[in-house]
């Protein structure tokens, strides 16, 4: 694992290329991209629609592949993994946060977080005290009985980051937390994001357009036609 | 557990779609059960006919006799433990809707050989001192009310003239395919009355039963039996009972095939139908299967889910036809009693039931499931909001 000064570098990406096909035509999304991201940091990445913002998250997260280059977390070239390691990878790694929650329907909200542990050695009390601890967190110990649309918005996403967090992962991925909440509920959500990074060391990359989402990030970088830069706080 | 608990409750998302789905499947296990009951049925004779029995009639068909004197000489021959006889009498009761088999037989002797008739000793004797008397069914006497004592008035149509009987016994059957439809009374009064009306026909009999001392020796005693009338003026044509029904079941053949084609064919139209609704299912569900997968949850487990989710509904409509197949079948049964003596949904079928519905639910959810599987994490998110 690479270290910087005192920092200890959680992703490493070396010259990430990626591109999709658009009927016979290739277009090319990320060229030659480099940047290092840093344990307990919080990243936001902006950028216009089609700069490729949430295919650099997808890359990061491992739920996509580039074409050529090198995506290191934590000390793991995921691009060297296959379909079924990364899958194990992205359980024991990743947490997702969404802009549509992304809830299962059908599951209560403890259920719900208890979905990324369904994948761990953990027996059934053990889970449960996970899964409580996480819920209590986000404070929403006591709507855990509730299915999602029994919940608002905010208190869905607010189970979405419970769900995201309870596997202890190294990063957490955002991709538009705020993007489907009023004002109000997204600042609570940002603030929750916040707390995360600060109190536990949580490692987040959030994608957004929301200026005011990006003022609660450490480091902003924004993303336009492939090229990143650094945005002066 | 908790996959069972999830494609459980994914199943009843949609209630109106997934209940009429059952409700096609029940309605398809349903008519299946009940073709392949009408095809037992039909070969209900042939599975109830026995082994130590042999069936001796005319060569050139069965509605020509043989000669009496056959009984003496078919008795003599090697193997053959003991003869009975009947005629077929093909008479009607009030009209022809009221049909049911009935026989003119030796009755001592026909008794003995088809001991799967159960007639109490008082019956016996009582039916056996009465020349004018008949033996019934259990269910023909309770579908015309008969009770033993009543007399009983049949139209003769191959013996013509107006029949009277009295009714000394009634028969059950020993086995559940035992047919106790059938009506029998004795041979001497047919043929005594022939002999006053029209002699040319008294003494002729229509079938010779023939009780063999071991039923591996079947083939070698119908050989002797034929073999003792050659180049007669009534060959025999000597077969065992089954192959005796056989001939009868063969006649109709084609309907038989054509109900069991309809019958594979209803389970072919509800496998579209439940592959339907698996599409549809998977189709909606894309996001959520991107979102497990992105989660580490791996192909077999979203397999777990559409597979289970496919057989969950395949089953319970199975589960619920088959359930119904029981009343539905015995009520179907007493409408077509006439036609249908045994109409018993067999073992097998219940068998035939369940396998097809999970080769429905699996075939069913294997498109699904190809395309859960393969959907790309990314694509798939992209399908929500």
């Amino acid at each position: 694992m690479a270290d910087s000064g005192e920092r200890r570098i959680v992703v490493s990406i070396r010259n990430a290329a990626k591109s999709y096909l658009r009927g016979s035509q290739v277009v090319p999304v990320l060229e030659d991209l480099s940047f290092e991201i840093f344990h307990g940091e919080f990243l936001a990445l902006m950028g216009p629609s089609g700069s490729g913002k949430s295919t650099l998250l997808n890359l990061i997260a491992g739920i996509d592949s580039v074409d050529s280059g090198s995506i290191v977390v934590d000390g793991v070239d995921i691009a060297t993994l296959g379909e079924r390691e990364l899958a194990d990878w992205r359980a024991a790694h990743v947490g997702f946060i969404f802009q549509f929650y992304n809830l299962i329907p059908v599951l209560t909200a403890f259920e719900n977080v208890e979905l990324p542990l369904l994948l761990t050695p953990l027996g059934r009390r053990e889970r449960r005290e996970h899964v409580l601890a996480a819920l209590e967190v986000v404070g929403l110990a006591d709507r855990m009985e509730h299915y999602p649309s029994q919940l608002s918005g905010g208190q869905q996403q607010r189970v979405a980051i419970a769900r995201a967090v309870v596997s202890d992962p190294s990063i957490l991925v955002a991709d538009e937390p705020t993007g489907d909440l009023d004002r109000v509920s997204a600042e609570e959500i940002l603030h929750l994001m916040a707390q995360l990074n600060s109190a536990f060391g949580k490692t987040i990359i959030m994608v957004t357009h929301d200026p005011r989402a990006a003022e609660k990030a450490h480091t902003v970088r924004h993303l336009e036609k492939g090229v990143l830069s650094d945005v002066p706080s | 557990m908790f996959l069972l608990k999830l494609l459980t409750r994914n199943a009843l998302r949609h209630r109106l779609r997934t209940g009429l789905t059952i409700l096609g499947i029940t309605i398809a296990i349903l008519a299946f059960g009940l073709l392949r009951t009408v095809v037992s049925a039909w070969y209900a004779g042939v599975n109830a006919s026995s082994a130590a029995r042999l069936i001796s009639r005319n060569a050139i068909s069965l509605t020509f006799s043989l000669p009496l004197s056959y009984l003496e000489r078919i008795r003599q021959v090697e193997g053959v433990k003991s003869v009975s006889y009947a005629n077929w009498f093909g008479g009607i009761y009030i009209t022809e809707k009221n049909f049911f088999p009935n026989f003119a037989v030796e009755p001592k002797s026909y008794f003995e050989l088809y001991p799967e008739f159960v007639l109490s000793p008082e019956d016996k004797r009582a039916f056996l001192a009465d020349r004018k008397g008949c033996v019934v069914g259990r269910r023909l006497a309770e579908r015309f009310g008969w009770k033993v004592g009543d007399s009983i008035t049949l139209k003769g149509t191959i013996f013509p003239g107006t029949w009277e009987f009295v009714l000394r016994g009634i028969y059950r059957g020993a086995e559940k395919s035992t047919d106790e439809n059938q009506f029998f009374f004795q041979w001497d009064y047919l043929n005594e009355t022939l002999k006053k009306t029209a002699a040319r026909r008294a003494d002729q009999l229509g079938v010779i039963i023939l009780g063999l001392k071991n039923p591996q020796t079947a083939a070698e005693t119908s050989l002797a039996v034929d073999a003792r009338f050659k180049n007669s003026l009534a060959e025999t044509l000597t077969e065992t009972e089954k192959a005796f029904q056989l001939s009868f079941v063969s006649m109709t053949e084609a309907i038989v095939v054509a109900i069991r084609i309809v019958s594979y064919v209803v389970i072919v139209i509800i496998m579209a139908v439940v592959a339907n609704t698996m599409a549809m299912t998977a189709r909606e569900r894309i996001g959520e299967y991107a979102i497990f997968k992105a989660m580490g949850f791996r192909g077999y487990y979203i397999a777990g889910m559409v597979f289970g989710e496919s057989l969950f509904i395949s089953m319970t409509g199975c589960a619920v036809g088959i359930v119904l197949t029981f009343p539905v079948a015995a009520r179907f049964g007493k409408i077509m009693g006439a036609f249908f003596p045994v109409f018993q949904v067999e073992r097998s079928t219940l068998y035939l039931d369940v396998a097809f519905c999970l080769v429905v639910g699996l075939v069913a959810a294997v498109f699904p499931t190809w395309r859960a599987v393969r959907i790309g994490i990314a694509d798939g998110l992209r399908r929500i909001g």
